[in-house]
């Protein structure tokens, strides 16, 4: 009796003429992980196991099969033993696949022949029984022997790298790693959405702890930028469309019309004053509007490039044709075109660099500190304005009635470290808040009161900083805030905005008139960071930050193979993490030009040409449009060079016509098959329940 | 002169189609009777199992047995079969995948000698009288065959060597595979003896279907007017065609009627219920839950639809009572 | 023994088939991060949810698997950009035609989890198997050996007398 579900492709044992290489010689390993594996699994009942199973020639246990001790004696097993299959079960392949693969390369044997079993990840480290999951490590073990059966020596793939950079966001990590990569001989493509570069930073007075001058340390870098002839930057822009992959992205960029020639205006600036609007009277958004700008304006003095754009909301001639337009009388060099239409770019390069960065928490999410109802109350956003020479205010602190603040409150960890906004730590509030508290008490000698929850200041110099404020007379109370208030219960709190707060150094609860509070809001994804991660196609965490691939081995990868990220999109971080980050992204960059290709899997599918019958099922699935449908053979076929391996078109291929490299059906199903085996042992004495 | 070739024909749970596709041959019945001596064939002549029973072991050179095994005596005269004959061949779409009969394991066997026997509103039965499998009459034991379980494929009864598939199968087919039989050039044992790729192959539509298809409502035959100029599926009709064996010349097709998969699936398939499914599934337009359902409300009945032909042969062959 | 301590002492076995960009991934943060979870559940890595084969799904259940879990990237989020739709459509009729074939809708579930959703690959399993332990047993591979027996060739002079046949 022949049982019809065994007639196919089944276990290897029924089919001997799928397997290649001749008669499968497989040596199989474990790892103990040191303890990491062996205390939860038992590997020399996994190993015995193994040397049992069909095909196995060898089975060994060894500490650590990733060191090259490890390595050797798979090496040494291969070119004794003449094994032509190799499984190691240890940690997850994504982690060591590669090194077992290129072992196995190193002693002849084509490293497609090799399968790695997960029996850390997703078994010691996961479950707390031992015996089960010693089971579990066995079916495990079971289904990769019978695996390999079905594997096929595999050429690898490798594509060339387009040298040309994309670099999304003109922050300081932007600018970091465009100069970086341009100075290394590269093009780059830097797009920034707003009118100008700079990002944050250029926002900033001071940075901590050095308390050096941003906008000194920042123009240079800005104006190196603008005028590098290997980068092409493009600000007011925005990427709509990314194609492609590794090596070779499309990448379509939208120029929005600023409606001055970019190329013809010098930045004079001429044409604000002739702006039939003789007073500013539109808020500023670069000043947090706290100031006023014109419908023709430039976000601020150092703005790169030097360029005006016009705001078509609020231009009188945008809105009803019947300005004077002395804008355009006064320019002589013609730049502006109040018809200019937004322009598409599409540009090809190999990789890309995501710097979006983030955006700082919105206090009025936060009501009880009175953000948006007390005039008086300010994010520390709109104080680094305040704070700036070339500010609202040109840098005198002072409150929106113009009088300057005698007391300032700093609450630290609005929107951080709160169940009911967000539970991260935004990790540079700490840092910045001492930083403006030095700063307001040197701009205007008021008491500066700092609440904190804990005084985060791990960095070089940070802790010291600390220390210095504590010694010019910074006063710090250790409590939630819990309310901002102006209701005075005591004459001391007439006109003055109280703050509340337990203070439980002293346990005691207080309330601290004050003339001005400032927010130290938190960092958060910007809003549309989940349009641009799918855009890109790479992963976000919980939080909508961008998704390294490693959080501690790749900070700057992502899953998606190059498409690099740094700054504050992947994380909050200060602005030397941000360089730094940037820094990593630029060298790995580099690193895939410097190669010129890079390796990928051979996973991908191909079409049995003897018996495809032209159904054309497949050709729509592919989002690659990888298959075609050959009119002179009214068949369909698979451009490998397009392929990127995610066998939707196996799985819906009807007569089953099409294979996938590494994913083939006869393997999957040897795995399911060695997986359920003896699923039936325990259940014994319940069967016959459908009888 | 050498005896010729002996050649067996016989039915198990089969409507009869099969040994009509037989005569079908037409004149070419002839030259198949000429060429071998036809030792079995009980719709057409008078054999009794003693006669089979008292042949030599191996004695024929093939056997064509059509129709699913549902009883004890199919399965002993599978068996007997199985014994006389050098080659067995599975004929039709009941012995190869089960067949119509085999929509049958969708119900207990209970469940259907209830309906069958008292249910069925047609039935006037007061004593609840039910078929015995043995009774005393006349001092004479006289038994039944045993209704079984399951509705088997031939070949999860007996060894088989050939498949001639399809409902019932062309008399091109039958010709074919007799004169490869004669010839003595044997396929390899376990193939179907019909093309290896899936009708689209021979379907005079091919050229018509879109590269795009992309469905967003499905029709059974009878809702909408074919246009007999145009692929079936490219109008929302499902036609088995893309998920089943070439070799019928797509007779369906050309009577304006989709493909219903009576040829099975080509051998790099294991289920062809499950690979119609997924690749009609993987075509339709809607991307949310509820859009998706909306469309597949157009296949009341997948099990019928998809399964037609070859519930026994399938991956789950049967229903599972009870689990709910 | 009776019927609620059968399905109490039994420990269902899952097939899983995980997308290699999110839920793979996933199942990874899970181990890194030593989230404890019922050690029911195999994996096989596929490189896209999309890669799935329906095919595969009823193998799992003909050899013996007690409940198949399928883990894509979410809607939106998949590497290949759409495979995880393929594989819903597969799912939505799946789920019908199974129920059709008495397999119990919760037997087959497809989840969406992302790379960062370690914690998710942990309840979803865990939910799976509680739930998979009310419903007890599939046992396929079983009860169709159960039913096979019935082709045992018997002896003609054993054939019992003046039984009904499908009583």
């Amino acid at each position: 009796m022949s049982d019809n579900n065994n007639k196919l492709n089944g276990s290897p044992q029924t089919n001997g003429a799928a397997v290649s290489n001749g008669t499968p010689k497989i040596g199989f390993y474990v790892c103990h992980c040191g303890h990491n594996i062996a205390s939860q699994v038992d590997v020399e009942d996994v190993q015995k196991f193994a040397s049992e199973l069909p095909g196995v020639a060898v089975s060994r246990d060894y500490k650590y099969m990733c060191s090259d001790p490890g390595q050797e004696l798979i090496q040494k097993d291969i070119k004794e033993l003449g094994l032509n299959r190799i499984v190691v079960a240890s940690c997850s392949p994504l982690l060591h696949e590669h090194t077992f693969r290129t072992a196995a390369e190193k002693a002849g044997l084509n490293p497609y022949y090799f399968h790695m079993v997960n029996i850390r990840e997703n078994v010691s480290w996961v479950h707390d029984n031992k015996e089960s999951a010693t089971k579990k490590a066995k079916d495990l073990t079971r289904a990769a022997i019978q695996r390999v059966f079905f594997h096929k020596a595999l050429e690898k793939k490798t594509v060339p790298i387009n040298p040309d950079v994309l670099i999304v966001g003109g922050g300081i990590a932007g600018i970091t790693a465009a100069l970086t990569i341009a100075n290394a001989g590269k093009h780059v493509y830097l797009v920034e959405r707003e009118p100008t570069i700079g990002g944050h930073m250029a926002m900033f007075d001071k940075t901590f702890p050095t308390l050096d001058c941003a906008a000194c340390i920042l123009t240079p870098k800005m104006s190196a930028v603008k005028s590098h002839p290997h980068i092409t930057m493009w600000t007011y822009s925005e990427v709509e469309k990314v194609d492609g992959f590794v090596g070779n992205y499309r990448v379509q960029v939208k120029r929005k019309p600023r409606y001055v020639n970019e190329e013809l205006c010098v930045g004079c600036m001429e044409c604000i004053d002739a702006c039939i609007y003789k007073e500013a009277k539109y808020p500023d958004e670069f000043n947090q509007k706290l100031s006023k700008r014109k419908p023709i304006y430039i976000p601020f003095p150092q703005a790169t490039p030097q360029v005006v754009l016009f705001d078509p909301e609020t231009c009188i001639d945008f809105k009803s044709h019947r300005c004077k337009k002395t804008c355009i009388e006064v320019c002589d060099r013609e730049a502006i075109d109040l018809k200019q239409v937004p322009e598409y770019k599409e540009i090809n390069v190999g990789t890309v660099i995501l710097t979006t960065g983030f955006k700082t928490y919105d206090a009025e999410l936060s009501p009880q500190y009175g953000y948006g109802r007390y005039p008086n109350v300010y994010t520390s956003l709109e104080i680094e304005r305040l704070v700036n020479a070339s500010g609202p205010t040109a840098g005198e602190i002072i409150n929106k009635d113009g009088i300057k603040p005698k007391s300032v409150g700093i609450i630290h960890c609005v929107g951080s470290r709160d169940q009911k906004a967000h539970k991260w730590c935004s990790k540079v509030c700490c840092m910045y808040s001492l930083k403006l508290a030095h700063l307001i008490k040197e701009h205007t000698g008021a008491q500066v009161y700092n609440f904190y929850i804990d005084m985060r200041t791990p960095g070089k110099g940070y802790e010291e900083f600390y220390d210095k404020l504590m010694t010019e007379g910074v006063h710090f109370v250790r409590g939630r805030v819990s309310e901002v208030t102006d209701w005075a219960l005591v004459p001391e709190e007439e006109n003055k905005l109280t703050i509340r707060v337990e203070d439980t150094l002293i346990g005691v609860v207080r309330r601290v008139p004050v003339d001005m509070v400032v927010l130290a809001v938190g960092l958060e994804p910007r809003v549309d960071a989940d349009d641009i991660r799918r855009m890109f196609n790479i992963s976000c965490s919980n939080e909508g930050w961008f998704l390294e691939r490693h959080p501690k081995l790749a900070p700057v990868s992502t899953f998606t193979d190059g498409i690099f990220i740094a700054g504050g999109c992947q994380g909050p971080k200060d602005i030397p993490d941000s360089v730094a980050q940037a820094g990593a992204a630029a060298a790995e960059v580099l690193s895939l030009i410097s190669a010129g290709s890079i390796e990928l899997e051979p996973n991908t599918a191909s079409i049995m040409e003897d018996h495809c019958s032209g159904c054309k099922s497949c050709i729509p699935l592919c989002p690659y449009s990888a298959i075609s449908y050959i009119e002179d053979s009214k068949k369909a076929y698979i451009n490998e060079a397009l392929c990127k391996g995610c066998g939707t078109c196996v799985a819906a291929c009807p007569s089953g016509s099409i294979t996938q490299n590494m994913f083939d059906d006869e393997q999957i199903f040897s795995e399911i098959d060695g997986l359920l085996k003896f699923a039936g042992i325990e259940l014994e004495e319940t069967e016959g329940e459908h009888a | 002169m050498p005896d010729k070739p002996k050649i067996g024909f016989y039915w198990c749970a089969s409507c009869g189609g099969c040994e009509e596709s037989v005569v079908d041959l037409a004149e070419d019945i002839i030259m198949v009777a000429d060429a071998v001596d036809i030792v079995f064939w009980p719709v057409a002549m008078d054999f009794k199992r003693s006669d089979v029973e008292a042949m030599d072991d191996g004695s024929i050179l093939a056997t064509m047995v059509n129709g699913a095994i549902r009883t004890s005596e199919q399965e002993e005269m599978a068996r007997l079969i199985r014994r006389k004959s050098k080659i067995v061949i599975a004929y039709g779409s009941c012995a190869h995948m089960g067949g119509i009969p085999s929509l049958a394991n969708e119900f207990p066997r209970q469940q259907i000698m209830d309906f069958m026997y008292e249910g069925s509103p047609s039935v006037v039965n007061p004593d609840k009288t039910r078929p015995m499998l043995s009774v005393k009459h006349n001092s004479m034991n006289v038994t039944l065959p045993e209704i079984r379980n399951l509705v088997r494929t031939l070949d999860q009864v007996i060894d088989v060597d050939y498949y001639i598939p399809g409902c019932p199968p062309t008399p091109k087919l039958l010709k074919d595979a007799v004169l490869v039989l004669l010839s003595g050039k044997l396929p390899p044992k376990g193939t179907v003896l019909s093309p290896d790729e899936a009708l689209c192959e021979q379907c005079k539509h091919k050229d018509t279907k879109p590269v795009d298809v992309s469905f967003k409502q499905f029709y059974r035959p009878h809702m909408v007017i074919i246009d007999n100029t145009k692929c079936l599926l490219s109008q929302g009709v499902i036609c088995m065609g893309p998920a089943t064996r070439a070799g019928c010349e797509a007779l369906c097709i050309q009577g304006n009627m989709p493909c219903s998969g009576c040829f099975g699936p080509t051998s790099r398939v294991k289920d062809q219920g499950a690979k119609m499914l997924s690749s009609l599934c993987s075509n339709i337009s809607a991307k949310d839950e509820e859009g998706i359902d909306a469309v597949l409300d157009g296949i009341p009945d997948p099990v019928g639809t998809f399964y037609r032909y070859g519930l026994a042969s399938s991956l789950l062959r049967k229903k599972i009572p009870e689990d709910v | 023994m009776p019927d609620s301590e059968i399905k109490n002492n039994y420990e269902p076995k899952i097939v899983a088939f995980f997308c290699n960009w999110c839920t793979y991934t996933a199942a990874d943060l899970a181990g890194v991060s030593r989230l404890k979870y019922a050690p029911n559940v195999r994996v096989i890595r596929i490189m896209c949810s999309g890669r799935v084969d329906p095919q595969f799904i009823l193998q799992a259940f003909a050899s013996g698997a007690d409940g198949v879990l399928i883990g894509g990237c979410h809607p939106g989020d998949c590497h290949y950009s759409e495979g995880n739709y393929k594989m819903l459509r597969r799912f939505r009729l799946l789920k019908r035609m199974l129920k059709s074939l008495g397999i119990a809708e919760k037997r087959l579930r497809l989840e969406w989890i992302s790379a960062s959703e370690g914690e998710k690959v942990k309840s979803v399993i865990n939910e799976m198997v509680e739930q998979l332990k009310v419903l007890g047993p599939l046992a396929i591979p079983q009860s169709l050996d159960k039913i096979n027996e019935e082709l045992k060739e018997i002896p003609e002079e054993e054939i019992r007398e003046e039984e009904p046949a499908h009583a």
